[in-house]
């Protein structure tokens, strides 16, 4: 028995074949998307892959947000389907509303691709039951738009319901408030991150690490447990 | 046809570092008693038919819903007299 | 506005008195002469504009071309060789029913003028050649030279080059895995921006640019036509320029990789779904360029349409269409019941496809614009017989003083504690210097294929997850030596090059190179040229790596000041597991540092004499191609058989420049002990060619010394891995933390 997990296909998403390989090489079945598909093909969780969905114009994820996809991501992940945004995902999800703050560019304003150490917060999500808590992780980070804010408000109620999921380490590599990386809603089926786990799979490849696995071995045992 | 601008900035309490990186550049640039510099958006949209306050209106949303995040963002809207003569 | 009458061919015929500005459009007396002898006729505004721009410098390699002739004459033998030069880019075959296609070109003077969209559209060109073979794109690598890293041009220009060409082939899912980032106060004024591109497909998958079978549609899809760089492939890069005039900035082409992306996709749906007869991309000269190139290399003409092309400005002339250089263009032959499918995919992605004409049985190509006919010519003439110059050369009477000005003789360190100095002082130099300030800004994970990046001596993609079969490229030049022997320099950088991709394991196989140069018309510069061609065509016969195609790029000059002679070099190469590549960190303490190959007193050129004494003179360092190939097999070997466990070619900045690289990035120092018959000078710092240093594990000393002793190939045992900091003994102690200050500061308190 295994999990069907969904990687939407935006014009200009980029990870979408490594977030594929990801999911397979963790023993899921991953399933393209369509942008233009509202069809989600029974999906048993969501993944929106890093990239520059429709070139970053407008905005960082404001374009894909209105795409029909989205809106069918938007109605299922309210009623619990487990969605996972990163980077370019992450601007998705907080441009839709389903993630609370939004993304603004790198405060060195430059494009920074670096191997990132960070530390998880909260194992309790969908997509970080197989970390530790407090665990120190290092997943490549690469984005032009990374800078995490959000009012002050929602800032103290993120940090209070222990929803901050992921914190950089070492070096805040581009401004982000309190030194936030990802983020999940309050059911905790929704987590969205800067960094990309999908490039931390393999010992061979990229950084050489694995660290990133555990968010697609993590979905797997839930989904098939459930 | 007439001219609707939409002016998206970022809300004042947001780092914007783009507008920092040219303010910046300016006192080597010679440009003196410049405090700050904040970097926004301009759109303008040419609208078919009568800008009345149903159009407006339909304009706000958009810059609202679209144009802008206002998670971040403050926009204004404003009608332009489109001189076609004068450009 | 609408010029009455009409230019067409029968205008033109009957008003055979008319002048049209062919000066302007950078054509010479002559050549326009020879234009109205291969029509009979005085040609079209349109055709002129079309042969303005094919017979520019730029188009028609009108200047080189004579020489380089010699990388098809002299092509070695190979079996790799699946499409050599004169299409897009040339196609190897890597083994296991893949084709790898790869090709570096320049962007230079545009990255000058406008840094950013310069840069930018650059990658967009390159990886546009790469997409036209039928390949999906893989990786990108990017050699760039600038002026002095003080100089305050270079802060303008440098940052501007780097983020553009980050905010391309980032937006665009490409890998940016290697390149080099030199400075030289020759490059002031005129730095080079060279781009690469890496692309993988089936060998059935390979496409070429012909337009061939009657009936066939042309189809024009990609970006609107707007007046992008119109005569920028004519006027920009042709002719040289003193200063940028803000005039000139609306000659440089704004990208959007954000198109090209989609291009990207829906191109290779097409392939896949096999609806592409024939393909080329829009370059320079735009669809002058593609629809001459198209109709000639097919065995049909072409009739096209000029009113359905899309446009983005509605004012243009037809000229200016034929010359627009907007970019994230393309042009597909299809078959007409195939033309449906074609363009549903270009729907399906939002890519805007038109029909714009057909291939015809005749011989002619012919364009129509508002009814009349504009353009009527043999396409070959336009694509192909562009005018040939044998430009005279000459050996500059500079050259004997400056080979007899030698750096062997420049005073030496003479105290433990002065080399220990000049040491650290190369390494913290900015040619010597970390670029990770640099790469760091681009993309080196995306596509999930990455095995090593920058700085290791050559990015390696993983090509099949299955077998792990992979390829790995390098490119290397050296201007500094190409000025004290262009014949030697140039195969120096082919060593190098060469040699960097043995280091990481893989086996090279072909070719690709930039040849940046100054202007043609001095014969000292065409005298440099002509002596880099014959070198590097020498070369790559000896060590049977053809060349599979590449780029000149000339007149890179200001005033009477020609830029260092510049070959950059790409090789690529394959490996049949990356599970075996070697990486340049030291792994683990206690591993044993070998040196293999000969080390002499070679410091002509060397970074040393640019640091240290800021001089250049002497001869380079010698050349043997034979030991490069032995040097390269052992690597490979030590490699597949695991022996080594990490490797480091030697090049500029010698011995000690490796060896430090190697230690900061593992984390791991070493101690060494200067081998007998050499003083620590020489042993660290000279530019002797055919080195690499290796960690030999101990349990693999003795096979690595048998197999190296066996083949002839000298192995020295310079020290070991250990501690945490460089130690010379009997010299001097660097610690790591003193060592990655000067190493990895530089760049960012110059730049950031």
């Amino acid at each position: 028995m295994t999990a069907r997990i969904g990687v939407v296909t935006f014009p200009g998403s980029l990870d979408d074949r490594d977030t594929r390989r990801a999911i397979r090489l963790a023993g899921a079945e991953p399933v393209a998307l369509w942008h233009k598909d509202r069809d989600l093909h029974q999906v048993d969780a969501v993944v929106l892959p890093g990239g520059f969905s429709y070139g970053d114009y407008l905005r960082a994820g404001a374009i894909s947000r209105f795409s029909p996809v989205m809106e069918s991501v938007i109605e299922q992940a309210k009623a619990g389907l487990p969605v996972l945004g990163i980077c370019n995902g992450f601007q998705v999800l907080t441009e839709a509303h389903l993630l609370p703050g939004a993304m603004l560019g790198n405060d060195h304003l430059h494009f920074i691709c670096r191997d990132q150490k960070l530390r998880v917060e909260n194992t309790d999500t969908a997509w970080t039951g197989d970390y530790t808590a407090g665990q120190e992780i290092h997943i490549p980070l690469k984005n032009m738009d990374g800078r995490y804010v959000a009012d002050a408000h929602t800032l103290e109620k993120l940090e209070a319901e222990g929803r901050v999921v992921f914190r950089y380490l070492g070096l805040n590599p581009n401004g982000s408030l309190n030194d936030i990386a990802g983020i999940t809603n309050e059911a905790g089926n929704v987590v969205g991150l800067m960094p990309h786990p999908e490039h931390a799979v393999e010992s061979l490849i990229g950084t050489g690490r694995t660290d990133g696995l555990p968010f697609f071995t993590s979905i797997l045992k839930k989904l098939v447990n459930a | 046809m007439a001219r609707v601008v939409v002016d998206v900035m970022l809300k004042p309490e947001i780092l914007d570092p783009q507008g920092q990186a040219v303010q910046r550049a300016l006192p080597r640039l010679g440009f003196d008693g410049i405090s700050d510099v904040r970097q926004g958006k301009r759109f303008e949209l040419e609208v078919d038919g009568p800008v009345d306050e149903a159009a407006l209106a339909r304009v706000r949303e958009l810059a609202e819903s679209f144009l802008a995040n206002t998670v971040i963002e403050d926009f204004a809207v404003k009608v332009e007299e489109v001189t076609e003569a004068a450009e | 506005m609408s010029r009455t009458p009409l230019d067409t061919v029968e205008h033109a015929a009957g008003t055979p008195d008319v002048e049209l500005p062919w000066a302007e459009l950078g054509l010479k007396k002559d050549e326009y002469e020879r234009v109205v002898e291969i029509l009979g006729r005085r040609p079209t505004g349109a055709e002129l504009a079309m042969y303005s721009v094919m017979w520019s410098e730029h188009c028609s390699y009108k200047s080189s071309k004579v020489h380089l002739r010699q990388f098809g004459e002299k092509a070695p033998q190979s079996d790799a060789l699946l499409v050599g030069i004169g299409e897009n880019a040339g196609v190897v075959d890597v083994g296991q029913g893949y084709a790898v296609t790869f090709k570096v070109e320049s962007h230079n003077h545009p990255s000058y003028v406008e840094p950013y969209q310069g840069a930018a559209t650059g990658v967009g060109g390159i990886v546009r050649d790469i997409i036209a073979m039928g390949a999906r794109p893989v990786a990108v690598v990017d050699p760039l030279r600038f002026g002095a890293a003080d100089h305050p041009d270079t802060k303008r220009v440098l940052p501007g080059v780097v983020a553009g060409i980050g905010g391309y082939g980032n937006c665009l899912g490409l890998p940016n895995i290697g390149g080099e980032v030199v400075f030289d106060a020759c490059y002031q004024g005129n730095p080079l921006v060279n781009a690469g591109a890496i692309g993988v497909m089936r060998h059935e998958d390979i496409h070429l640019a012909k337009a061939s079978g009657a009936g066939n549609k042309v189809i024009l899809y990609g970006a609107r036509t707007g007046g992008d760089g119109i005569g920028g492939a004519s006027i920009l890069a042709s002719e040289t320029f003193d200063d940028a005039k803000p005039s000139k900035r609306p000659a440089v082409q704004v990208g959007d990789p954000f198109q090209e992306k989609l291009l990207i996709e829906c191109t290779l749906e097409a392939f896949a779904e096999k609806l592409v007869v024939g393909i080329q991309d829009l370059g320079a000269a735009g669809l002058s360029c593609a629809t001459s190139e198209l109709a000639s290399n097919g065995s049909g003409g072409m009739r096209v349409t000029l009113d359905d092309v899309p446009l983005r400005d509605s004012t243009l002339s037809p000229e200016e269409i034929l010359m627009s250089e907007s970019q994230e263009r393309m042009c597909a032959v299809v078959e007409p019941e195939k033309v449906d499918r074609f363009l549903e995919i270009c729907a399906k992605w939002d890519v805007i496809a038109t029909v714009i004409g057909e291939v015809t049985d005749g011989d002619r190509l012919e364009i129509f614009w508002h009814g009349g006919k504009i353009v009527d010519v043999d396409p070959r003439t336009v694509a192909h017989d562009g005018p040939v110059y044998e430009r005279p050369y000459a050996r500059p009477d500079w050259q004997d003083a400056l080979q007899a000005d030698d750096a062997n003789k420049l005073p030496r360190p003479e105290t433990a504690e002065e080399l220990r100095e000049q040491v650290l002082k190369l390494v913290g130099s900015p040619n010597q210097a970390s670029k990770k300030w640099i790469t760091s800004q681009y993309d080196h994970f995306v596509q999930g294929n990455t095995v090593l990046a920058q700085p290791e001596d050559s990015g390696m993609i993983r090509v099949d997850e299955e077998s792990g079969l992979g390829v790995a490229i390098a490119t290397d030049g050296n201007g500094r030596f190409a000025k004290l022997d262009p014949y030697t320099g140039a195969q120096l950088a082919l060593a190098e090059a060469y040699r960097n991709v043995a280091t990481t394991g893989a086996k090279p196989l072909a070719v690709s190179d930039c040849l940046n140069f100054g202007s043609p018309e001095d014969p000292a510069v065409m005298w440099q040229f002509a002596e880099a061609v014959r070198g590097l065509a020498d070369g790559c016969l000896q060590l049977g790596t053809p060349v599979t195609g590449g780029n000149v790029s000339l007149y890179n000059q200001t005033g009477e000041a020609a830029i260092h002679p510049t070959p950059v070099v790409a090789v690529l190469g394959v490996i049949d597991d990356v599970a075996r590549r070697t990486p340049v960190a030291f792994q683990e303490d206690g591993h044993l540092l070998y040196l293999l190959g000969d080390t002499r007193e070679e410091f002509g050129g060397s970074a040393w004499s640019q640091v240290v004494h800021d001089h250049l003179g002497g001869l380079p360092p010698k050349v043997d191609l034979e030991r490069e190939r032995l040097l390269g097999e052992i690597l490979i070997s030590a490699s597949r058989d695991g022996m080594i466990d990490s490797a480091h070619d030697l090049s500029d900045g010698g011995l000690v420049q490796a060896v430090v690289e190697s230690a900061l990035l593992g984390g791991k120092g070493a101690r060494l002990v200067v081998p007998d018959g050499l003083d620590a000078f020489t042993f660290l710092l000279s530019e002797s060619a055919g080195r690499a240093l290796v960690a030999v594990p101990r349990s693999e000393e003795l096979r690595f010394n048998d197999m190296c002793g066996a083949r002839g190939l000298p192995a020295t045992r310079v020290g070991v891995v250990d501690g945490d900091a460089v130690e010379v003994q009997g010299e001097f102690t660097l610690p790591l933390a003193e060592l990655r200050e000067a190493h990895e500061n530089t760049i960012p308190a110059l730049l950031a």
